[in-house]
């Protein structure tokens, strides 16, 4: 059931498109995340829903009502900002409170409701402090316990963990998905991290430039990416100049950088014709190299040289030329319970893949 | 490195030390004594060991001075006056200042410079002639004295003299001390984090209560460095009870000029000049003290 419908949302500042006719749907009690690089509209998006700017056109409809020009104090849902923006002349506890006394509930309740909420995050010892005596972790607490207090139908979130050092920031990711499965609230969130909108999303939402460009499960947008763009922009991914030889069905022949032909198949292989030109795009950890398994035997084989190689310890990311033209990136795992042994830089690999594990995308 | 650094700051300190030291300290000193000392007859003060009429010698120090300006209602009313007009002054500024100053520093960054620059221009003209300009505003033939007796006579009630009141003090002292109202409140509301505001109405703040709750108290710095600067220039102001009030607007600075310059009772000047200097003194402590206990407004910036 839909909690939240966008329909044709439309945003211009100045002659720029922000975000150009967006539609889509959330889920109740979903996560789910808004995707793209900066500038890509996907803040505004969120200060829309959240009512702190008005669309140009286009609705937006909260649980079947028309929230589209409800100012923001009347809508039932709450922002995390990237700043936190918490109140610097209030203490932890009036802080929370605020939401409770803005919506004018008894004195004792808001003592009961504020009290459990900071035991929710573990900031009851803190309740009188200022936030500048917090660190950025227990800041980040107050936001969540501030939104959280009144029970709202929707929780934005605008990079709320931009922030954080990495390590706390894993820790708070953990702690977001946690936080949303036990109050079951709608979250809807926004970053440009890809790796954390994978790790965190039941749904996500890749945006560029004002649109939509893939909306699906993570793992269904990771390995199927649509576009060339959601490809280049989530993890790492070889994209090599390809043109339909042929189309058989859902099966296209292609010529991947004027060397390489063979035959892959997929379920949008109706969208193309044959002599278009496009891309082929293909995930590192999906080429192996010198593989020996007769898995391997099947796949689609290559000669290729080691131009050099980047160590990130759990797996190393290699790249090949393939006749000294044609840069191939592969990702292997270390995994192996025995030392690393590295290619040398210029070695001769057979580098190895599944044409299946990739995809055809347009221009 | 560190004791150069030291050093650099000890030298960059002489001037500021040494114009405090002669043109503060020693006058002080000089006023604190004076005050104990008795007028001499024709202006000045006599000297402290002199001849008595039987040429015996004498000390001249007492607290006279203190005693008649402690005793004499006029000096109490006057100085009661003083703080006054200049409580109605400081207040009158903030309710013009703070929406001015708030709506300077939310408009379009391009826009705020020449809008703070319209607050500064009328200090590039000397002080003197804007009140004379007030003089002419609010004169006998201006148009604002004609149209407000005009509207004074229909409603049944005598002509009224807007110029040489109390009225034009207080409007003069507005006009002069509204920039140094303005310009902290400015500078205070400019830092303000917007987001604070958008996260009060996300969490269910009207506008009203947005500014209330968050703009307001967040604002109180601002609002206590301009009352400051306001109220204690006023305390001591002179010219302008003497060029557009009347002698029922008097306020303690033109009874310590009197004292100095057509009396010629130096003492008792000087005692008004210490109460005066005191009670600014005590202004400013209980300023700093508020500021002090703002706890967390210091920390309300971007």
């Amino acid at each position: 059931m839909s909690i939240l419908e966008i329909q044709n949302v439309t945003k211009q500042f100045a002659d720029h498109l922000i975000v150009n006719n967006i539609s889509l749907s959330v889920k109740k009690g979903e996560f789910f995340t808004l995707l793209g690089p900066s500038g890509c509209g996907k803040t505004t998006l969120l200060r829309m829903i959240a009512g702190l700017i008005m669309p140009d056109s286009g609705k937006i409809i909260l649980e079947g009502q028309d929230i589209t020009n409800m100012p923001p104090e009347d809508r039932p849902l709450h922002t995390i900002f990237q700043s936190y923006a918490l109140f610097p002349h209030m203490t932890v506890f009036e802080n929370v409170a605020f939401p409770l006394k803005m919506s004018k509930w008894d004195k004792t309740k808001i003592n009961l409701q504020v009290e459990e909420l900071l035991d929710d995050v573990q900031l009851t010892k803190f309740a009188k402090r200022y936030p500048h005596e917090l660190s950025g972790g227990q800041r980040q607490r107050v936001a969540i316990a501030r939104s959280l207090v009144d029970r709202p139908k929707l929780l934005l979130l605008d990079e709320p963990l931009s922030a954080l050092d990495a390590n706390l920031r894993e820790h708070m990711q953990i702690e977001l998905v946690k936080l949303q499965e036990e109050t079951g609230i709608t979250f809807i969130y926004v970053t440009h991290d890809q790796q954390e909108a994978m790790a965190l999303s039941s749904r996500m939402a890749v945006l560029n430039f004002g649109e939509i460009e893939q909306l699906d499960l993570p793992q269904v947008i990771y390995t199927r990416p649509k576009t060339y763009f959601v490809a280049d922009f989530l993890g790492k991914c070889n994209l090599l100049p390809a043109e339909i030889l042929s189309k058989n069905g859902q099966t296209l022949r292609l010529l991947v950088s004027e060397q390489m032909e063979f035959d892959t198949s997929q379920d949008n292989a109706e969208e193309f014709s044959v002599g278009q030109k496009g891309y082929y795009a293909i995930r590192p950890e999906k080429i192996y190299a010198n593989c020996k398994s007769h898995e391997c035997e099947d796949l689609y084989t290559q000669e290729a040289s080691v131009k050099g190689y980047y160590y990130y310890g759990d797996s190393t990311l290699y790249e090949f030329l393939i006749n000294d033209k044609i840069k191939v990136q592969a990702m292997l795992s270390n995994s192996l319970n025995q030392t690393v042994k590295f290619f040398a830089e210029g070695q001769k690999v057979a580098i190895s893949f599944d044409p299946q594990a990739g995809d055809f995308l347009a221009e | 490195m560190k004791m150069s650094f030291l050093s650099e700051k000890k030298v960059l300190s002489i001037p500021p030390l040494v114009y405090l030291i002669c043109l503060f300290l020693i006058p002080t000193i000089f006023m604190i004594v004076i005050a104990f000392r008795e007028p001499g007859s024709y202006g000045g003060v006599e000297p402290i060991i002199g001849h008595g009429n039987n040429h015996q010698i004498q000390i001249y120090f007492s607290l006279e001075s203190f005693k008649y300006a402690f005793t004499n209602l006029f000096i109490w009313q006057l100085f009661l006056r003083s703080l006054i007009f200049s409580a109605l002054t400081t207040i009158i500024c903030l309710l013009i200042g703070y929406p001015l100053a708030f709506v300077v520093a939310r408009s379009p960054r391009k826009y705020r410079d020449i809008l703070l620059l319209l607050v500064i221009i009328p200090f590039w003209s000397s002080f003197l002639i804007r009140v004379y300009a007030w003089m002419i505003i609010l004169g006998p033939q201006s148009g604002v004295s004609h149209a407000i007796n005009f509207v004074l006579g229909i409603l049944g009630f005598a002509p009224v003299d807007l110029l040489y009141s109390s009225f034009a003090v207080v409007a003069c002292l507005v006009y002069i001390n509204l920039p140094f109202m303005v310009l902290p409140l400015y500078a205070n509301l400019e830092k303000h984090d917007i987001a604070l505001i958008e996260a009060s109405r996300d969490l269910g703040a009207t506008r009203s209560e947005a500014f209330w709750k968050i703009t307001m108290p967040l604002s109180l710095p601002g609002i206590l460095a301009g009352s400051g600067l306001v109220f204690i220039p006023c305390i001591g102001m002179f010219v302008v009870p003497e060029l557009v009030g009347n002698n029922c607007s008097l306020m303690i600075g033109n009874l310590i000029k009197q004292q100095f310059l057509q009396t010629m009772n130096w003492p008792l000047g000087s005692v008004t000049s210490i109460i005066m200097t005191l009670s600014v003194l005590c202004v400013s402590l209980a300023v700093g003290f508020m500021a002090s206990r703002l706890r967390g407004l210091r920390y309300a910036r971007k």
